[in-house]
């Protein structure tokens, strides 16, 4: 890969968090890149470590986790070795995310206002009280809420406007990547429709890159142009929103795609994928999907197959991509 | 629908909530969750409720296992020859009842006792109706765990809740609610916790076991997308008022309600190059409090005209040979070509 005009580029990261049965490697030798305005789609299960990996790029970590390898480059600049105090720096203004729950993201006890601005006044101490004002009337008018209920409580809100909400707060110092986990997850669909649509014109008008965390494929389809999708902690396969719908490689992938219903088209028999996502605890040897893969022979028991580019840019950790022997 | 083909009959059920008010002052202020909904599920069908948050699915669910009582209303349930009436039920009946309908919940990690063993989680129904011996009891509960999935049961027949994962755990909640080998189990939005691997096998398993042990299932959901594969027919619920109902194909591939329009065209697809249509559609839900009598849809909706203002919410006509039921003015009137005519344009979005 080019270090062309990457905004993100995240090289083999690791992450274990420390329990008290040993160690659980939620990040495990993960790389991504991003573009300056692009957008990649990080899919799988709950307990892939789809989150983790948000957290990490953040380095916001709960007590009991750890960074052990790899490399996080923001512009250039590694986050990995940076202190807390220096982190900061960079979360907000460089890149910032959406969390899942925005209820839970929102302080009950101050105005939605307050909060957006409390951001503002950490990365831009530059701007006046009345600069900061007009910035989240402004702010307000791009995801679609109207300003005058600024001065408003988090639950005087409904569920898609506190969505929008946090979005805005997320845009407050103009970051270069915002990450977004499941950020229409708790919508009915005609809010998430309005929010989708509502994401992408912003991130295309202001030229950011984004990061889609979902376990819906159906709202990754909608709004990534390249997708990721983990198993167990690794990257499992990674191309371009196209190619992974289309042309999936790795087992794992191809069978999320024919066990996923749609409303459109023949309604075709929707497989299942046997077993469970392993316990990450004691994850299986070698290739970490064998035990539920059609395709596994000896080689996926023994050897953990290498990440590599199959065809041009797409790339698939699997002994037998796409079922060949 | 023939009489004696329909397991249960609901006659203009409503619910309602009263809201605001204190201890000392009363509320003149009601949410009307429920509104006078008619609905007939055939014996051995499996329809889907489908709608957004707050629409009235689930209420409408619990009143028909008796889990709330209804505000008015009947709902007739015809089984062994005999009709009760289920809102009027009391002591032996209700008890006798209830061992012909279960409710499965959405959520497996707080719909099971913690304490109890899926032993004790699944035979608690059968301890409670008095069935079988203990030995009978425990063949049972181990037959009935390997039917869904949970092989060997031995292996899980002592475990506790919190051991097993959430698409087991759901498993397990399909068997109890199975063992008393009920005639009419209401779902409400059993697989939307779980990850889309292990959904499938969930719903094929659901699938399998109706047309196994004969059960009818009403099946609520917000998921368009899986109530296609679980259902025979669709009910598409606004506010407290079923606005659409059919055969589940006809409802999606040719929707006629102006609000099931744009919920169609408001859920993703997975294919990156498919396109949508635009989601023609304003607001969001309101609340159904002290509604005024006019169609429950018409501030949102994008075709609505004056007889929408002036009458009382539309009844569900017969619009294609019994198998679909449309309630709407404006659509009715122009019969079938109405959307032949009307494309309707983009209008600004908000909630």
């Amino acid at each position: 890969m080019a270090i062309t005009d990457k905004v993100l580029e995240v090289n083999n990261l690791t992450m274990h968090y420390s329990t008290r049965r040993g160690p659980v490697y939620a990040v495990d030798g993960v790389s991504l890149s991003l573009e300056r305005g692009g957008s990649l789609g990080l899919v799988g299960e709950s307990g892939c470590g789809k989150t983790s990996v948000a957290i990490s790029l953040l380095k916001l970590l709960p007590e009991n986790a750890e960074i052990i390898n790899g490399e996080i480059r923001l512009n250039g600049t590694d986050l990995v070795p940076l202190s807390e105090d220096e982190v900061r720096v960079h979360r907000w203004r460089d890149i910032s995310m959406v969390f899942q729950a925005a209820m839970n993201s929102l302080n009950p006890v101050y105005t939605v206002e307050e909060q957006i601005v409390e951001a503002m006044v950490q990365h831009m101490p530059h701007l006046s009280e009345q600069q900061m004002s007009d910035r989240v009337d402004q702010l307000y008018e791009l995801v679609g809420l109207d300003p005058k209920i600024k001065t408003e409580y988090p639950h005087q809100y409904s569920g898609g406007m506190r969505q929008r909400a946090v979005i805005a707060m997320a845009l407050s110092c103009n970051p270069d990547v915002i990450i977004a986990d499941e950020p229409t997850t708790a919508l009915d669909v005609i809010v998430q429709d309005q929010l989708l649509k509502k994401i992408k014109e912003v991130q295309e008008q202001l030229d950011m890159a984004m990061i889609y965390i979902s376990h819906d494929i159906a709202v990754i389809a909608e709004v990534a142009e390249r997708v990721g999708v983990m198993y167990a902690g690794k990257m499992a396969e990674l191309a371009t929103s196209d190619e992974i719908f289309h042309r999936p490689l790795h087992p794992y992938t191809m069978g999320l795609m024919s066990s996923f219903p749609s409303i459109i088209g023949e309604k075709t028999e929707l497989v299942t994928i046997p077993g469970e996502p392993p316990d990450l605890l004691n994850p299986p040897p070698a290739c970490r999907f064998h035990p539920r893969c059609p395709f596994a022979t000896e080689i996926c028991r023994t050897e953990e197959p290498e990440f590599k580019e199959h065809v041009p840019d797409h790339w698939v950790a699997c002994w037998h991509p796409g079922g060949e022997a | 629908m023939s009489e004696n083909n329909t397991l249960v009959e609901i006659k203009d059920l409503s619910k309602l909530y009263q809201v605001g008010g204190g201890v000392f002052r009363k509320s003149d202020d009601y949410i009307h969750a429920v509104s006078e909904l008619n609905l007939s599920i055939r014996r051995g069908e499996s329809v889907g409720l489908v709608g957004e948050s707050g629409c009235g699915k689930t209420t409408t669910g619990k009143l028909l296992v008796r889990l709330i009582e209804p505000t008015e209303g009947n709902i007739f349930f015809h089984s062994g020859g005999e009709t009760v009436d289920v809102a009027n039920l009391k002591g032996k009946e209700l008890k006798a009842f209830r061992r012909q309908v279960q409710m499965i919940f959405q959520d497996p990690y707080e719909s099971m006792n913690p304490r109890l063993t899926i032993y004790d989680t699944v035979a608690e129904p059968l301890d409670v109706q008095g069935i079988g011996t203990i030995a009978e009891r425990e063949a049972r509960v181990a037959d009935l765990l390997e039917t869904v999935g949970l092989t060997p049961a031995s292996s899980f027949i002592f475990r506790y809740p919190h051991e097993l994962s959430g698409g087991q755990r759901q498993r397990v909640a399909i068997a109890r609610a199975l063992i008393v080998e009920p005639d009419f189990v209401v779902a409400d939005e059993p697989t939307s916790m779980l990850d889309v691997s292990v959904r499938t096998g969930v719903m094929h398993l659901m699938q399998e076991l109706a047309a196994r042990l004969e059960v009818t299932y009403l099946y609520i959901t917000h998921d368009l997308a899986v109530a296609r594969y679980m259902c025979d027919r669709i009910a598409v619920m606004y506010l407290g008022k079923i606005v659409e109902i059919g055969e589940t194909e006809e409802v999606l591939q040719n929707p006629k309600h102006p609000y099931t329009r744009a919920l169609i065209s408001a859920v993703p697809v997975p294919d990156p190059t498919y396109q949508r249509p635009d989601v023609v559609i304003k607001g969001g839900v309101s609340k159904p409090i002290n509604p005024i009598p006019r169609c429950r849809f018409h501030e949102r909706c994008m075709i609505s005209e004056q007889v929408c203002l002036d009458n009382p919410h539309p009844q569900l006509q017969d619009y294609k040979d019994d198998k679909h039921y449309l309630g709407c003015y404006v659509v009715n009137e122009a019969d079938g070509t109405y959307w032949n005519d009307h494309t309707p344009v983009n209008q600004s979005t908000a909630d």
